[in-house]
C-alpha cells in the first residue's frame, strides 16, 4: 500500500508563496480545466486555489516569532470527506492514497466542505464544481516528463526544499525518515483523520558552552593564553637565537 | 456556516409536509379503531395534495443549492455511506407513496384488503398510508443525519438534532393541520389543535434542550491543534488571501453578533409562542389557525437559520484574519 503525501518543513518555509504560484499555474492550465479566478484585477480579487500559505505570529512582542504555514488538502488515510458525498465524485485512490474529485461527477452540493475540518477543498464559482490539491496527479506519473520533474509543482518550485514528497507508507522514504526522525507532526489529530501530510516543527539550534570550554584548562604551549609582555631590559628574540 | 436559503426551505417545507401528512394519518388510523369518526375520503385526498404541494416546494428549492442540477440524479448513488444520498432516495420515495395514498382516497380505490378481528377493512389507502409514515420518519431521520453525522460540527453531532428535526417538522405539520380542518372538517379541528399542542411543547422541549447543550460546549479543535504548535498565544497574521476565499464565505454567517443574539428569542417566540398561544386560546377559526401556521412557519425559518448560523466550523481557525 502506497500513499503519497507531503512533508512540510515549517522550520525551512520563508512564506514566499511560490509554492502557490506555481501550483496555481499547474492547475490552471491542466486538462481539467483552469482554476477560476473572479475580478483578478478587481477590489476584491478571489478565486480557486489549492494550496495557500498562511502567517501566524506565536507569542507576544517582544517574545515574538513568525510561523508561515502552507496548507492543501492533507490527502487523510480516513478521509470524512469521501463517505458523505452522494455521487461518488469524491474518492481516496487505492493504489496511491491519493484523494481526488471527478469533476465530470460533482454536483456541487458543497457537502464535502462541511465535512472536512481542515477547509482543505474550495468551490470553484464558475464550474460550479468541488476542488482541491490533487497532488498534481497529472505531473507525477507523466512518463513524457524528466523524471526529477515528476514531482508536484509546489515541491518542484519551492526555493528553500522546505516541502518533500514520497510514499509515508514506505519506512526508508525520505519523507518517512523525515516524520520520525525529525518530529514529523499531523493537523488536528483529535478527530483521527490520519492526514498523510505531515508538518515538521519549528527547531531551534542552539550549542551550550560551558566558561571552561572557552580557554582549555590543559594549555600546555599557552597557545590560548596571553603570553606575558617582555620587560624593556629582558633579552629579545634576537638576542637569545642562535642565528 | 453560513445559512444557505435553498436548505433552509428545503428542510422546514419537507418538515411541513411530512408533519401534515403524518396528521391526517394519525387521524385516519384513530377513525379506523371507532376512536373518532371517519372523516370523506376527500378530506384525505385533498390534505395528501396540500402535503405533496409543501414536499414538492422542498424538493425544488434543494436544486438551487446545487452546483450542477442537471447531475442530481447522481446523488442516489451512494446510499451506502452519505446520507444526503439516502435523503434523495426516500423523499421521492415518500412524495409517491403520498401521491398514491391520495390517489386512492380521491380516485375512491377501495377494494378490502385483509379485514382487522374488529371488524375494520383495510385498504389500499391503509396500507399506502402505513407505508409512507414509515417513510415519513425515514425522511426525518435522513434529513436529520445530514448534519448529525458530521462529528467536527459539534453544535449538529447529537441526537438531539434528529429529535428536533422530527418533532419541529411534526409541530409545524399538525398545525398546518388544524388550520386544514378548520376549513374542511370543523368538528376535528380540535384532534389536530389537541396534538399540535403536545407536539410543540415536546419540540419547544428539545430546542430548549440543544440550545443549552450548544451553549455549554466546548471546541475540541483550538488554533494550536490546528496548526500543531504548543504555545498558548497564536495570533493569524494573514489567511494567504486578501479578498477572501471560498472559506471565508462559506462557514461565516456574515451576520453580526447582535443579530445572532435577537434571532434566537425571535424564533422561540414565533416558532413556539406564537401557535401554542393560538391554540391554547381556543382559535379554532381558519384565518386565526392560518396565522398561527404562517407565524409559526417564519419562526421555523428563522430557526432552521440559527441553527446553521450557530455551528462553528473548526476550519475557521485557519480563515481568521484577511492581510
Amino acid at each position: 500500500m502506497t500513499q503519497l503525501a507531503l512533508v512540510i518543513d515549517l522550520n525551512v518555509c520563508v512564506g514566499c508563496h511560490a509554492c502557490v504560484t506555481s501550483c496555481k499555474e499547474w492547475n490552471t492550465s491542466g486538462s481539467a480545466g483552469p482554476l477560476c479566478d473572479e475580478n483578478p484585477y478587481g477590489l476584491n480579487p478571489t478565486g480557486t486555489f489549492f494550496n495557500r500559505v498562511q502567517t501566524f505570529e506565536i507569542g507576544q512582542y517582544p517574545h515574538s516569532e513568525t510561523l508561515h504555514f502552507p496548507k492543501s488538502c492533507l490527502h487523510c488515510e480516513d478521509p470524512p470527506c469521501v463517505p458523505v458525498c452522494p455521487t461518488g465524485a469524491s474518492y481516496k485512490r487505492k493504489e496511491d492514497g491519493i484523494v481526488l474529485v471527478d469533476y465530470d461527477k460533482c454536483i456541487g452540493c458543497k457537502y464535502c466542505t462541511w465535512a472536512c475540518p481542515y477547509g482543505a477543498r474550495e468551490f470553484d464559482e464558475k464550474q460550479r464544481v468541488m476542488k482541491k490539491c490533487t497532488l498534481c496527479v497529472d505531473r507525477i506519473y507523466d512518463q513524457s516528463l524528466a523524471e526529477i520533474d515528476r514531482k508536484p509543482s509546489c515541491v518542484k518550485a519551492c526555493p528553500t526544499s522546505a516541502r518533500l514528497f514520497g510514499d509515508i507508507h514506505d519506512p526508508e522514504s525520505a519523507v518517512s525518515r523525515a516524520i520520525r526522525e525529525d518530529g514529523g507532526y499531523a493537523l488536528m489529530p483529535e478527530w483521527g483523520t490520519q492526514p498523510a501530510n505531515h508538518y515538521l516543527p519549528r527547531r531551534k539550534t542552539r550549542v551550550k558552552i560551558h566558561e571552561d570550554e572557552l580557554e582549555r584548562a590543559d594549555n600546555p604551549l599557552k597557545v590560548d593564553g596571553q603570553l606575558p609582555k617582555p620587560g624593556k631590559g629582558e633579552p629579545s628574540m634576537e638576542d637569545v637565537s642562535a642565528w | 456556516m453560513k445559512p444557505a436559503f435553498s436548505v433552509i426551505f428545503l428542510t422546514t417545507l419537507i418538515g411541513v409536509g411530512q408533519g401534515l401528512f403524518l396528521a391526517l394519518f394519525t387521524h385516519q388510523s384513530y377513525a379506523l379503531f371507532g376512536l373518532l369518526p371517519l372523516q370523506a375520503d376527500s378530506f384525505y385526498g385533498y390534505g395528501s395534495v396540500l402535503s405533496l404541494l409543501f414536499l414538492a416546494g422542498g424538493l425544488l428549492a434543494s436544486f438551487f443549492h446545487l452546483g450542477r442540477p442537471e447531475r442530481a440524479w447522481r446523488s442516489a448513488t451512494q446510499w451506502r455511506t452519505s446520507w444526503l444520498s439516502r435523503e434523495v432516495i426516500v423523499l421521492p420515495a415518500f412524495m409517491g407513496a403520498v401521491f398514491l395514498y391520495g390517489a386512492a382516497h380521491l380516485l375512491g380505490i377501495k377494494p378490502v384488503l385483509p379485514t382487522l378481528p374488529g371488524g375494520h377493512a383495510l385498504d389500499p389507502g391503509i396500507a399506502l398510508g402505513a407505508a409512507a409514515t414509515l417513510l415519513a420518519f425515514a425522511l426525518f431521520i435522513c434529513t436529520a443525519m445530514i448534519y448529525a453525522c458530521l462529528r467536527f460540527l459539534r453544535e449538529w453531532h447529537t441526537p438531539l438534532t434528529v429529535i428536533n428535526y422530527t418533532l419541529l417538522g411534526c409541530s409545524s405539520g399538525f398545525v398546518l393541520a388544524a388550520a386544514y380542518a378548520a376549513v374542511a372538517a370543523p368538528s376535528e379541528t380540535g384532534f389536530f389543535g389537541g396534538w399540535a399542542i403536545a407536539i410543540t411543547l415536546l419540540a419547544l422541549a428539545g430546542r430548549a434542550a440543544s440550545l443549552l447543550r450548544n451553549a455549554r460546549l466546548k471546541p475540541k479543535s483550538t488554533l494550536q491543534t490546528a496548526i500543531g504548535i504548543k504555545h498558548p498565544y497564536i495570533v493569524q497574521r494573514s489567511m494567504g488571501s486578501m479578498g477572501g476565499s471560498f472559506n471565508t464565505r462559506e462557514f461565516f454567517h456574515g451576520k453580526s453578533a447582535v443579530f445572532l443574539r435577537t434571532i434566537k428569542p425571535a424564533f422561540l417566540l414565533l416558532a413556539f409562542g406564537a401557535p401554542l398561544f393560538l391554540l391554547a386560546t381556543g382559535a379554532n377559526t381558519p384565518a386565526l389557525l392560518g396565522v398561527a401556521f404562517i407565524l409559526q412557519y417564519i419562526g421555523l425559518l428563522a430557526e432552521r437559520w440559527f441553527f446553521f448560523a450557530q455551528a462553528n466550523h473548526p476550519q475557521n481557525l485557519y480563515y481568521q484574519t484577511i492581510g
